[in-house]
């Protein structure tokens, strides 16, 4: 756990290193959702990075639906080894594999579908579950949302489908940090009671403290007891947007903005360079 | 010069039968449904191949993410709903989870055009075409009858990527034989002629082969083609016909605006420019009626090619 948080500390500084060089990027919600991506890329998941299948076959699946969250998952991806570290310069430029928000066509390893316009990754999620239920394919499927994302009418489809046909080997995971663009997710369009929602769409529902990896633990060990329990799991995973970085922690404002020179000194004071700078 | 038919039927029960004989030919092949099992003829399918037919509900957003998800782990699916929800409905969710994603995903649509009926605008669909050829990476197949529908839907599942095939409702002639293999891209030439080329998509083939005829009773030769590959387009049928004939009149179940017609143009203005006149609805939603009334009343009948063909030899000759 000790080495998670040291290799978390890492890709914060990847984050605020990739949406600085380029000036744009979404560092807030990439921040706050690091600690979660380093647990499960880490330590939950069954993942084969030196030989990437797009058919995922006998390995958990991943998908990102809130897709402009891309710097973490580039940053993980690449230091679990599905590709070159130094490969996280090119973000967002011309000719890159790691596009502004993930997509398939370039064939960075890693990635399934692409996303970016919101609301449609648990539907894929779920097909890719159905699928491994009629391979026997005992392996999970994940898929992460933004709190703000659900707002979206196709994840409550996605929701009533996969409830109603016990889709019990997909895992959704609702990123709660109660920020969007336009401010927080409570003024803009108020999406609770989150627990009851899921609930009456006939989920299983799990809290989880996405900046604690005991807790992260603890849910994902209930999760395995409930498998083939006949529903599907959703996780509301409790964040701070901009976790680690303090003058982007209590705010909206960085949920698509980046960091000057000086702002980029500041965070990577906070950040320790535990696996060496890209 | 009669033209050789096998009855009559509709084209979307010639895809319910592909599929049924898909899925007893690849395992892979699965199919799923926004709450129209009967109207797309899928209930063959769902009867015989229970374990691989999904009942998405009226949920066409949510069906084709799924379908998208499916071919991660090797599956090939067939999504079913009329055209308008196949297409207007869920543009963004193609848009990025089967065209950007290159998802190998068959979007089958009926009901298309106005041959749809009496259940009006808001279900007939027809900028659909227009739609899906501008998707990058997006296949469309529009076939012309019972027989062809039925072997565009064999054809599909062996192509590898996303594919657009849209069918209709209405009973039509069936004119191509059970065994005539569907070539995607490869043009079909129904007759030969050399006064003016009639280029045709779905139910408005059979139309330009009446045309023909009564253009053969003046004295007019009309070549017609059967179009049933939008794109990728068979780009040399089309350039070796008009450089015979000079004209070309192109006929579909569609806008004018973005269909067959203007890839058609798009082709010819940088290739081959030549007198071209149009058989299309004119930047008009349809209405409620039968399909042989706003067949007639927005002038898709075989009378508005022959008119076409005729006005159009009549300005350049």
């Amino acid at each position: 756990m000790e080495n998670l948080a040291r290799v978390a500390s890492q890709v914060r500084r990847d984050i605020i290193r990739m949406v600085h060089a380029v000036s744009s990027g979404h560092p807030g919600g990439s921040l706050g959702c690091a600690d979660f991506f380093v647990f499960m890329y880490f330590h939950r998941m069954e993942v084969n990075p030196d030989e990437f299948t797009m058919d995922g076959a006998q390995e958990d699946v991943f998908y990102l639906s809130n897709g402009h969250i891309s710097p973490v998952w580039y940053s993980v991806l690449a230091r679990r080894g599905f590709f070159e570290v130094s490969e996280l310069s090119t973000f967002r430029k011309i000719s890159s594999r790691l596009q502004g928000h993930p997509s398939v066509d370039k064939k960075l390893p890693g990635i399934r579908v692409a996303s970016g316009s919101l609301g449609q990754g648990l539907s894929v999620a779920i097909g890719t579950a159905l699928v491994k239920k009629m391979n026997q394919d005992p392996r999970w499927v994940y898929c992460l949302m933004g709190d703000g994302e659900i707002q979206e009418g196709q994840v409550w489809e996605a929701a009533m489908y996969a409830g109603n046909r016990g889709v019990d080997n997909l895992v959704g995971i609702v990123d709660f940090n109660n920020r969007q663009i336009d401010g927080d997710v409570s003024q803009v369009m108020g999406v609770m009671p989150l627990e009851d929602k899921w609930k009456a769409f006939g989920w299983e529902v799990y809290s989880m403290d996405g900046h604690d990896f005991g807790s992260m633990r603890s849910v994902m060990q209930q999760i395995d007891q409930h498998q083939g329990s006949g529903k599907p799991k959703m996780i509301i995973m409790k964040t701070e947007m901009g976790q680690g970085v303090d003058y982007m922690m209590g705010t909206h404002k960085w949920h698509g903005s980046a960091p000057n020179d000086e702002q980029l000194e500041s965070a990577l004071n906070q950040l320790a360079e535990s696996l060496g700078d890209y | 010069m009669e033209i050789l038919t096998y009855g009559n039927k509709d084209t979307r029960s010639g895809f319910g039968e592909g599929l049924r004989r898909l899925g007893a030919l690849n395992p892979n092949v699965v199919a799923l449904c926004a709450d129209l099992t009967g109207s797309l003829k899928m209930d063959a399918f769902e009867k015989s191949f229970p374990d691989r037919f999904f009942q998405i509900g009226i949920a066409e957003a949510n069906m084709i993410g799924i379908a998208a998800g499916m071919t991660v782990g090797g599956k090939i699916p067939f999504t079913g709903t009329f055209a308008n929800f196949s297409t207007s409905r869920v543009y963004d969710q193609i848009r990025q989870s089967i065209a950007y994603s290159q998802k190998n995903v068959k979007i089958c649509a009926s009901h298309a055009g106005l041959t749809l009926g009496e259940d009006g605008a808001t279900h007939q669909v027809l900028e659909d075409i227009g739609m899906m050829r501008m998707l990058p990476n997006m296949t469309v197949v529009v076939p012309a009858d019972y027989n062809q529908t039925l072997n565009a839907t064999l054809a599909v599942a062996a192509w590898d990527g996303p594919v657009y095939l849209r069918f209709g409702r209405p009973s039509v002639p069936i004119f191509t034989h059970e065994d005539a293999p569907f070539i995607i891209g490869k043009a079909d030439v129904l007759l030969e002629g050399t006064d003016v080329t009639i280029i045709a998509c779905g139910h408005m083939v059979w139309k330009s082969l009446e045309a023909a005829q009564e253009l053969k009773k003046h004295g007019i030769s009309a070549e017609v083609i059967n179009m049933h590959t939008i794109k990728p387009l068979d780009n040399n049928a089309i350039l070796s016909s008009v450089k015979k004939t000079g004209c070309i009149v192109t006929a579909e179940e569609h806008m004018r605006n973005g269909g067959l017609g203007d890839a058609v143009a798009q082709l010819l203005s940088t290739h081959f420019p030549v007198p071209q006149a149009y058989v299309a609805v004119n930047d008009s939603f349809g209405e409620s009626g039968t399909p042989n009334q706003l067949m007639k009343k927005y002038h898709l009948e075989s009378h508005d090619i022959f008119s076409a063909a005729q006005g159009l030899l009549k300005t350049i000759k």
